[in-house]
Parts: structure tokens; C-alpha cells; sequence
């Protein structure tokens, strides 16, 4: 691909990501948002994070591993018990990490 | 952890916006650069390798991007990839627009624009907690994103030398920081429904062949559902 056609590619990208993350921030903010959609609002981070996480450890290539064999399936309840007894982010990130980089070292 | 001052007048709490930011850091220097890896060896320039993490920065389609340039794919189809990969935010965006009604407008739009899977659920946290205030939640925000340049710059210069990021399960800190971010949102038995709801129908879509749109309509269907139920139950009440 031309050096050009690269560059305008990118700065496509750039625009299509950016206008989705400005718009409701910007139109939405000084808005007095019904009920509904405020408690609706509220369950968005839980469900987007759910909806990201499953597919995500789950998805090998393009299909679904549900075997002992898929090492982030193991990996993600270690991981899971860190983020819900220390609430810490980098700890699970961390430890994560560590346990599937010990669990491919054994399994080749 | 020592308790966190949400008094009227901020303090300049470095630390504490260094500690926020820290696990996004950590999380960002890996992908970063295992997509630089990945990057140089689907044929872009380091400049270009670059540049994208500057003007985009979304992970997971810088990703898929790299994939589809190296397949030599129509840049619209790329582009459009990209929107359809990243049109998530959408609803992150609105979620958090309530606690920015304050905010300068160029505030909300630097902000927009470093608007993460990662920052959102970093944020989001936050905010719940009345830590919005524009200056540290933005500079938490370049501290991320550069992190995440600073990975893909390293990854780009060492892409020729590595082949492969799976023994150092690189590819894991995405899956690990959903994790974490999923858990620590989940406030009650409710969150907690919601969130194995959306999280099996996003995987049903994704096995029923919607396989761009899977996470955009779990997420409208099962935010909609805990909506319905919240309501319901304040009626009862």
C-alpha cells in the first residue's frame, strides 16, 4: 500500500473513532437525562466490560475454545479472585499475565 | 490506601493520579508493544506504527487494522472496520457525559478523545466516587495514552527481532484488565446478573455470526434489562 494511501487510511480511522466518543459526551452533558435513561446508563459500564471480557477469553482464532486446553479460561480465575479480594487492577494484570506465561512454559 | 480527599479544594495529588493511572500503564506498555510487534511485521513504517497510536489509539482496532493491512484489505473497508469496531465508546461516552456538566468544552473534548476501554472503566470508578475533576482525570488520560505510544514505539523498533509475543503472554493484559475492570464494577447481586447476562448473549451473537456487533447489542439489551429492573423495583417500593 502507497505511503499516501496509509496515511489517509489513518487519519480515517482517527475521524470514525473519534466522533463517537465526543458526540454524546459533548450533546448529553448539560442535558437532565430521564430515569430510565440514567439507571440505563449506569448498568452500560458493567454489561460493554461483560460483553468485551467473554468473547475475549473464550475466542481463539475464529471459534470458541471451551476446553481445558484454553489456557485464559484457567488464567482469568486466579486473575478474577485478585481483582475481587485486593480490588486492584495492576495486581490482576499482573498475575494474570504471569499465570499464562508459566502454563505455556509447561504446555507446549 | 489511605482515604481519598473529594473536598472542594483538589489538591495537586500526584501521587495519587500516578497510582490511578499506573495499572493502565502497565497494562498499555505490553499491548503497545505487542501491537508494534505485529505492526512492523505486517509492513508499516515505525513513523506510521507511530502515528496511528497517536491519531487513533484504541487497541483492539489498531489491532484488527494491522491484520487487514497486511492482507493488503480497501482502506474504507479498514476505516469502516474501525467504526464498527470502536462505535462502543458511544455508549462509554454518554455513560460518563452526566458527570462532565461542569467541564470547559475543550476539556470534554480532549477528554473524548482519549476515551479507553481502560480509561472508561477507570473512570467510571472515579467518578462514582465524585473524583471528576477535569485536570487529574485528563492528565491520568495522557499518562495512559502515552504509555501506550511509548509500547508501540518500543514494540516497532523491536518488532524485527521478535517474532512471536506468546511466551511472554503479552496477549493476555487485554482479556487480565477486563477482568479487573468487570469485577470492580460489580456493586450488587443486580450488576452481577447484568453482567453474566450481557456477557453470554455477547458470546451467542458472536457464535451466531454477528461477529462486529456482538458486544454493541448485548450491551443495549442487557444495560436495557437492568434499566427495567430498577424501575420495577422503585415502583415497588
Amino acid at each position: 500500500m502507497a505511503e499516501s494511501t496509509v496515511l489517509i487510511t489513518l487519519v480515517g480511522m482517527a475521524l470514525v473513532t473519534y466522533i463517537p466518543r465526543l458526540i454524546p459526551a459533548w450533546f448529553l452533558r448539560d442535558k437532565h437525562l430521564p430515569a430510565f435513561l440514567i439507571a440505563w446508563l449506569r448498568y452500560v459500564p458493567v454489561a460493554v466490560l461483560a460483553a468485551l471480557l467473554l468473547p475475549s477469553l473464550l475466542i481463539e482464532g475464529d471459534q470458541i475454545n471451551f476446553s481445558t486446553s484454553n489456557l485464559y479460561l484457567w488464567a482469568a480465575i486466579p486473575a478474577g479472585l485478585v481483582a475481587w479480594k485486593k480490588k486492584s487492577l495492576f495486581g490482576t494484570v499482573i498475575l494474570g499475565m504471569l499465570v499464562v506465561a508459566i502454563l505455556r512454559w509447561f504446555i507446549p | 490506601m489511605t482515604e481519598i480527599q473529594t473536598s472542594s479544594f483538589p489538591k495537586p495529588a500526584w501521587g495519587h493520579t500516578l497510582s490511578t493511572a499506573m495499572p493502565v500503564v502497565l497494562g498499555y506498555l505490553p499491548i503497545g508493544f505487542a501491537y508494534g510487534v505485529l505492526a512492523i511485521n505486517a509492513g508499516l513504517s515505525i513513523f506510521q506504527i507511530v502515528l496511528m497510536s497517536i491519531i487513533v489509539y484504541a487497541g483492539s482496532s489498531q489491532l484488527i487494522a494491522v491484520s487487514l493491512f497486511a492482507q493488503a484489505i480497501h482502506p474504507l473497508s479498514i476505516i469502516a472496520t474501525t467504526f464498527i469496531v470502536n462505535l462502543r465508546h458511544l455508549l462509554m461516552s454518554a455513560a460518563l457525559a452526566p458527570h462532565l456538566s461542569e467541564w470547559k468544552k475543550r476539556q470534554v473534548a480532549l477528554f473524548s478523545f482519549e476515551l479507553t476501554d481502560e480509561s472508561f472503566g477507570v473512570h467510571s470508578l472515579r467518578f462514582d466516587r465524585g473524583e471528576n475533576q477535569p485536570k487529574p482525570t485528563i492528565t491520568i488520560n495522557i499518562i495512559c495514552q502515552s504509555a501506550w505510544i511509548l509500547g508501540s514505539f518500543l514494540g516497532a523498533v523491536a518488532g524485527n527481532l521478535i517474532q512471536d509475543v506468546r511466551p511472554f503472554a503479552l496477549d493476555y493484559a487485554l482479556p487480565a484488565m477486563f477482568i479487573a475492570l468487570l469485577v470492580l464494577q460489580i456493586k450488587n447481586r443486580t450488576y452481577l446478573l447484568i453482567a453474566v447476562f450481557s456477557a453470554i448473549l455477547s458470546l451467542i451473537l458472536w457464535q451466531f455470526g454477528v461477529t462486529q456487533w456482538h458486544v454493541i447489542i448485548a450491551t443495549i439489551i442487557a444495560a436495557s434489562i437492568g434499566a427495567g429492573v430498577d424501575t420495577w423495583q422503585n415502583q415497588q417500593s
